[in-house]
């Protein structure tokens, strides 16, 4: 889910469900007549991002697929980037701007990188990448030219010695939790998530945190959940765990589905009676 | 009037291969008055010497805080200073804000250097007539940097800058090697005693001017910082301590040389100027040559005539 | 549903090849609420913690109360993104000022200059109520309150965000004693002198019942104490001055006092903050 839900009446492509040619792209029109004035619109999109806290690290998940309105476009996208050793990022949201995003962020990694040669500084923390992308996102909303993204940043913090988990979008708004999640994710996974980790961590989190096993085993459930729920979904996803030894991001792989229960539903494929 | 014909150029080499403006610029440094840094494994400091420009003049401030974790020590023309250390205050915050990050004090050191260089290749410029002393801490520990109006930006384990810096660079020379393990109240003990050794033969320290820039943890047992009165101090931050909060700290220094707590019962001059050894004067920013000697120039740390 | 079966006639005609504009919308609303009281000789400023949007609790922890200076902290609410960098440059601008004058900025000069930044904005605003409580510079707690766009003007007390509407009548009949009437031959009322006990139970009670009855209000509270300086803190550090379940904590002065200028008494000279915290409901 990348919009709230379209008013019956209006003809704003909301869902993505359009065809291109009505859609418009860029700040310009090329008509005479009518409204000029979407800065932009998310056209290939990923959706949901999972991300949780476990007792090493932090995982993040996210499905292959990228969108095209209601079409599965591209079904063997990664959305999990991951930048130096110990920072990754999950991205939802407009595919095209999380490329230019990864072009930029990577760029910014080599250049410290260089300087890190000259004075053995550490590179830029989990803490420190996720400053700039949220003043990055403020600053371009505040253009009123969105980077048309939900993020998730996960990361280990070598000098803190714990774990990173927050999130920015393409308003700005920040936040940090033990457990987040984006889009349908938000409304479907993070009830899951929260009592996944409330149940060992207590509601004030000094409890012991999910072991890596517990963890995936949660995160696959809610990718799931959000399969057989999410049309904009697919059931190939990958998880990233982000722990003191730095990033490693799994192959993609497929939940276990079950759908018997739909031959007995009324108004599910060819109907018989 | 002009030395040479490459004097008033600064972009153009002379053939010995020289860039006279800068040469010069590098005397505005060594006029100004005294500026010591020095560093262990855990701390860095730098000690001034303040000058008055004249009785009814206050001490001119040498010391200036960038940020929490980095602060300069100037010697030369303290307007150039003033634009330098503004400069340096911005690239300090950019950092903060964009990546929420204390700045690398290399790399802040670095560049001012290049802004420097900048002066020194582009026709119409005049190089700057600073050099400062910068110490910080970041996470590769403490450090200290000099840096010169020559572009350049070099690393120490202690160095001095500054009227009559020669002499103190001899008693650092001398004994830098028990530095890197020193503790706080031996790491100023030493620069106060290397900062003793720019003064004239009658002169002294005192709190009128001197003053102690320190950066790294108090050190809670020898109570030689007044907690109470410095938050900065408690978080190990940049702190400044002059006139009356140097007292402490000249006491300590004095109690180690063996010499009476309290000082020499001498009357302060406030024309605290140190004379330049040599007749060589730079000419550059003021062209003061026919000036009283003494004259105030134009709140300026150098005093061109003594 | 009904409404969706049978359209009006004039929408059902409307012509729909031309897109309807509808524009990127810059802003959210991320609820929570937040209160200052002041006191003759303290000001209490609180928050709750709780983040949302929609129906949707983003966070059960996100800050909407900073500490500025020793003598000054401020409250945030509205659009989260926009109240995070508006006080991020509310920072800076004060560092600025530290550094160009050599002491921090006083309570009544920071409230003015929140009105130039908020104004400066003033076609495409910050999206954030603010309320910055403290000690002025005669000694005395004040609270000041702003719309988005900069109008402010000093005050007893104030209550903005969500819970707003459920908040503030109470503080006005609390603080104001509006709608009360003193009893024959008691002195008249007077607002802004109520004692710190009384002032931090009404903090509390806004928050937990603004928390039953508002969705968006919730999770966690914290309430900044700023107090005079040589002020008393037994009313706060006391023995069971706290109701259980609250935790409290010294800020440490952000002050500094070297270069000559001399620390007022022993040790401890300023102005103290205290955080005090405590839990909500978390539905």
């Amino acid at each position: 889910m990348w919009k709230q839900p379209a008013p019956a009446n209006s003809s704003f492509n909301e869902y993505n469900t359009f065809p291109l040619p009505q859609t418009q792209r860029g700040g310009q029109s090329s008509h005479a007549h009518g409204p000029i004035g979407h800065t932009q619109q998310p056209l290939v999109t990923g959706t949901s991002v999972l991300g949780l806290k476990f007792d090493k690290g932090v995982m993040i998940a996210a499905d292959n697929l990228a969108s095209y309105g209601s079409l599965a476009r591209f079904r063997d996208i990664q959305r999990l980037h991951p930048l130096g050793k110990h920072t990754l990022l999950g991205v939802a949201g407009d595919m095209s701007d999380f490329q230019w995003l990864k072009k930029e962020l990577d760029g910014l990694l080599r250049s410290e990188d260089a300087l890190a040669l000259t004075d053995s500084h550490p590179s830029l923390s989990p803490k420190n990448i996720y400053e700039l992308l949220s003043n990055l996102f403020y600053a371009r909303r505040s253009k009123m030219n969105p980077v048309w993204n939900a993020v998730l940043v996960g990361g280990w913090d070598k000098v803190k010695e714990e774990s990173f988990l927050a999130y920015v979008d393409l308003l700005g708004t920040t936040y940090t939790a033990p457990t987040l999640a984006t889009g349908f994710g938000a409304h479907l996974a993070q009830p899951l998530l929260r009592e996944a980790y409330e149940a060992k961590a207590g509601i004030d989190g000094e409890g012991p945190l999910l072991t890596q096993e517990e963890a995936e085993k949660v995160l696959d459930d809610c990718m799931k959940v959000l399969f057989y729920r999410d049309a904009r979904s697919i059931n190939k996803y990958q998880v990233a765990t982000i722990t003191a030894g730095g990033v490693t991001i799994s192959d993609s792989r497929s939940a276990d589905t079950y759908w018997k229960f739909a031959e007995g539903l009324r108004g599910y494929g060819a109907q018989t009676q | 009037m002009f030395r040479n014909s490459y004097d008033s150029d600064n972009t153009t080499f002379s053939p010995q291969g020289k860039l006279f403006q800068v040469e010069y610029a590098l005397e505005a440094v060594k006029q100004g008055s005294a500026a010591i840094g020095l560093r262990s494994k855990t701390h860095a400091v730098l000690l001034t010497l303040k000058r008055s420009t004249g009785e009814l003049a206050t001490y001119q401030k040498k010391l200036i805080r960038i940020d929490d974790h980095v602060g300069v020590a100037i010697a030369g023309l303290t307007s150039d200073a003033r634009v330098l250390s503004n400069f340096m205050r911005q690239q300090a915050m950019r950092s903060r804000m964009t990546y929420g990050r204390a700045i690398p004090v290399g790399r802040i050191v670095q560049s001012i250097a290049d802004r420097a260089q900048t002066n020194t290749q582009e026709y119409g410029r005049r190089p700057y007539g600073v050099g400062f002393l910068v110490i910080g801490q970041d996470e590769t520990g403490p450090h200290l940097y000099e840096f010169s109006p020559a572009g350049t930006a070099f690393e120490y384990y202690a160095h001095s800058i500054g009227a009559r810096s020669q002499s103190a660079k001899t008693y650092l020379e001398k004994n830098f090697e028990s530095f890197e393990n020193a503790t706080l109240p031996e790491l100023i003990n030493h620069g106060l005693s290397a900062l003793h050794d720019t003064l004239q033969q009658d002169k002294h320290l005192s709190l009128q001017n001197t003053s102690i820039a320190i950066i790294g943890p108090s050190d809670a047992d020898s109570d030689i910082e007044n907690l109470a009165q410095s938050s900065a101090a408690k978080k190990g931050n940049f702190r400044v301590w002059e006139n009356a909060g140097v007292e402490n700290l000249l006491k300590i220094w004095r109690r180690s040389r063996g010499e009476p707590e309290d000082g020499p019962a001498e009357e302060e001059t406030p024309a605290e100027g140190q004379a330049e050894p040599s007749a060589e004067q730079a000419q550059s920013a003021e062209g003061s040559e026919n000036a009283p000697p003494g004259a105030p120039a134009g709140g300026e740390d150098v005093t061109m005539e003594e | 549903m009904a409404l969706y079966h049978n359209p009006p006639m004039a929408y059902a005609q409307e012509p729909t090849t031309a897109p309807i504009e509808h524009r990127f919308n810059p802003y959210s609303d991320n609820g929570g609420s937040i209160l200052a009281i002041a006191g003759s000789d303290f000001s209490v400023i609180a928050g709750d913690t709780r983040q949302s949007e929609g129906y949707n609790i983003q966070t059960r922890y996100a800050r909407k109360v900073w500490q500025l200076t020793d003598k000054a902290v401020l409250a945030t609410n509205g659009f989260a993104a926009d109240g995070n960098n508006f006080v991020k440059r509310v920072k800076q601008r004060l560092e600025w000022y530290e550094h160009a004058h050599h002491k921090p900025m006083g309570l009544k000069s920071i409230a003015r200059m929140i009105q130039t930044m908020l104004y400066g904005k003033r076609f495409f605003p910050y999206y954030v109520y603010n309320i910055l409580g403290g000690i002025e510079e005669d000694g005395t707690g004040a609270v000041y309150s702003f719309d988005p766009v900069g109008s402010y003007e000093r005050e007893a007390c104030r209550a903005a965000g969500a819970a707003q509407s459920l908040i503030q009548p109470f503080l006005d009949n609390q603080i104001y004693f509006k709608n009360q009437q003193p009893e024959p031959g008691a002195a008249p009322f007077i607002p802004g002198n109520l004692p710190l006990g009384t002032v931090l139970s009404l903090v509390v009670d806004s928050f937990t019942s603004a928390t039953e009855r508002h969705i968006e209000v919730g999770d966690g509270m914290e309430i900044y104490v700023v107090m005079k300086r040589g002020r008393t803190t037994d009313d706060l550090l006391g023995d069971n001055k706290l109701a259980p379940g609250m935790t409290i904590e010294e800020l440490p002065s952000l002050g500094e006092s070297v270069g000559g200028v001399e620390s007022e008494g022993e040790g401890q000279g300023g102005e103290r903050t205290f955080l005090v915290r405590q839990a909500l409901k978390r539905d």
